[in-house]
């Protein structure tokens, strides 16, 4: 006995409607809290009813916060670009090149991931004041590695592991040096897998908090999730409710806008396991 | 011209030995087959020639230079991989190209090179296709023409046709042949474990069994004088009968061997009394396995469509020239030829 056609539909949009509004409520809500000012904050309500873009223009006319997101962007793309650049030479070691250790190696660059951000953090600092990295953001592209090279370099062996040999090796035959190899074979291959780690890369380096409110320690430098964390009011009983929203809403365009630019190649990234010759 | 010489090579993958003492000498111009079961290392010893692999011991030379420490592409090879390795994200144009890029060659001189070999292959029309967008065939034809335009002087196929479905293996296997033809020049080398096609393309094969050279010849020469029971066995379709038991031992040998199409079928008399289990009629042959008293079970290959039904009673007779023994270690026993 199977239920009724209408009842699997509506079994499933309902399923589908609850996902949806589980993930997208929140934000929904911030960019309507946005838009509303001064007592208008704190009147509930689900559907827009003021149009009102005065939290954007003193967040924005703040003086800092446009540093900020300059800030926010460099470190998020630079830590992609080494993160990247170090993975995608390091799996081709791990997948083509025959090596005493090489198991043990991927599981160690594995349990690297392994640690809670805390309990590195201190040790972590000593290294950066010994580095000269204080309340720079270099501070944070060094230790920004330590979550975004494990998991790039995973992804980037497995599917370099998926490439046929032969492909290598005609190369070879053509005469090809290993960087060449990398660049002019590899790469291409293995774009979409590279644009949806790198993606995942950036997101995480955009969002971390921890480390950024630890390694920095004026304004001027700091990245915007911490930022948005400082963001106080004229009194210490006042939450700046309205300027906070703005700057989130500011702060996670950039990520929808790069999603939707990659999405296609994501796509194909994540299902991208055979590459047929 | 280039000659290819293997002297005493030896290859071994950690404490497992896959090539044992290898000494080989091709001549130049050469179509040269590998054959051999698979794990015989057959494929392995292409490798090495290519470079792909590194030689334990021994030395390779290509037109009398030793060639064990120069680089793959300075080798003067080209290489067609089984699985054609084409370069999934270029066109065809530049999968030609890639090679001829690395060796610094100018834009004209590769324009001129694909050219030539685009319309020596007729792959000309689809130049500007990815390999994804091309069939089996074509594919084939652009990994062979990609080779081409190296212009190398030894020349190395890896199992090239087995990626094909039938009808196109034999149009394939017959521009291979072609191909040989024009470029006279070049040596190759031919890989595979399917007997016709060493049989058709080689000027001299090459049988490998569990990494040793077990012969070398002429395909005829193989087929009328196996040099050890496994070439016998392996050499010719189908397989040679092998008897033991009395019937050897009657002829001093361990193992009796016999081709199918060196038996002669009658119905009412002969050597060998026996009973037919199972034909398999070709149209052009009709192969009968017939169940021997003395014998076992014998193949004999009738030409035409022979009426002959299963269970009927024959008696066979080996023809006394075509007789091959071999002794309990699988090497031919001269001699004792008289049947």
């Amino acid at each position: 006995m199977t239920a009724p056609a209408w009842l699997k539909t509506t079994g499933f949009y309902t399923l589908v409607a609850i996902i949806v509004i589980q993930a997208l409520f929140p934000f929904y809500y911030a960019v309507l809290t946005s838009l509303e000012d001064g007592q208008a904050l704190f009147d509930v309500n689900y559907l827009p009813a003021v149009f009102d873009l005065s939290n954007y223009r003193s967040m924005l006319s703040d003086g800092v916060f446009g540093k900020q997101i300059v800030n926010s962007v460099f470190v998020a793309t630079v830590t992609v670009i080494i993160s990247l650049f170090l993975a995608i030479t390091a799996s081709f070691a791990l997948a083509r090149i025959r090596f005493r250790g090489r198991g043990l190696l991927l599981l160690t660059i594995l349990s690297v991931s392994m640690f809670p951000q805390i309990a590195v953090l201190s040790g972590l600092f000593e290294l950066v004041r010994a580095f000269g990295l204080f309340n720079s953001l270099w501070s944070l592209v060094f230790s920004y590695m330590i979550f975004t090279l494990p998991f790039t370099v995973w992804v980037l062996t497995t599917f370099m592991r998926a490439l046929p040999v032969e492909i290598e090796e005609a190369a070879i035959m053509d005469g090809a040096s290993s960087f060449t190899i990398i660049r002019r074979i590899f790469v291409p291959l293995l774009w979409p897998a590279m644009v949806t780690t790198g993606l995942l890369a950036f997101i995480q380096a955009w969002n971390e908090f921890l480390f950024a409110l630890t390694f920095l320690s004026t304004d001027a430098q700091r990245t915007v999730p911490v930022a948005i964390a400082l963001i106080s009011g004229r009194s210490e009983f006042e939450v700046p409710w309205g300027n906070i929203m703005a700057a989130s809403v500011v702060v996670t365009l950039p990520l929808v806008v790069l999603v939707l630019i990659f999405q296609r190649r994501i796509v194909s990234g994540l299902t991208a396991g055979a590459v047929k010759g | 011209m280039a000659s290819v010489e293997l002297k005493n090579v030896c290859k071994s993958f950690g404490t497992v030995e896959v090539l044992r003492d290898v000494n080989l000498a091709l001549e130049g111009g050469e179509f040269v087959v590998f054959v051999g079961p698979s794990g015989c290392g057959k494929s392995t010893l292409l490798r090495l020639i290519a470079g792909l692999e590194d030689i334990s011991d021994g030395d390779l030379m290509i037109d009398g230079q030793r060639m064990n420490d120069v680089l793959p592409a300075k080798r003067g090879i080209s290489m067609v991989f089984q699985s054609y390795a084409l370069y999934p994200h270029m066109t065809v144009f530049e999968n030609m190209a890639f090679g001829l890029e690395q060796a610094k060659l100018s834009s004209d001189e590769i324009k001129a090179r694909i050219a030539q070999a685009a319309d020596m292959l007729q792959i000309s029309d689809y130049m500007e296709r990815k390999p994804r967008q091309l069939s089996g065939g074509q594919r084939q034809r652009v990994a062979i023409g990609r080779a081409i335009t190296r212009q190398p002087r030894v020349f190395l196929f890896d199992e090239p046709l087995s990626n094909l479905d039938a009808a196109l293996r034999v149009d394939t296997r017959l521009e291979i042949a072609a191909l040989h033809k024009r470029l006279a020049d070049t040596t190759m080398i031919y890989v595979t474990h399917d007997q016709v096609e060493a049989m058709t393309l080689a000027d001299r094969i090459v049988v490998l069994n569990a990494g040793n050279v077990e012969q070398v010849g002429t395909p005829l020469e193989l087929y009328a004088r196996p040099a050890s029971q496994f070439v016998a066995g392996f050499i010719g379709s189908p397989r040679m009968n092998f008897i033991v038991g009395e019937v050897a031992a009657g002829h001093g040998a361990a193992t009796f061997g016999i081709r199918p199409e060196h038996v002669d079928l009658s119905r009412d008399k002969g050597l060998w009394k026996g009973t037919v289990r199972l034909t398999e009629a070709l149209g052009s042959d009709t192969f009968a396995h017939v169940d021997t008293e003395t014998a076992g079970m014998v193949n004999v290959r009738l030409a035409g469509a022979e009426p002959i039904g299963e269970g009927e009673m024959v008696f066979l007779t080996p023809q006394p020239d075509a007789i091959h023994l071999f002794d309990a270690s699988g090497r031919p026993v001269h001699g004792a030829r008289a049947a």
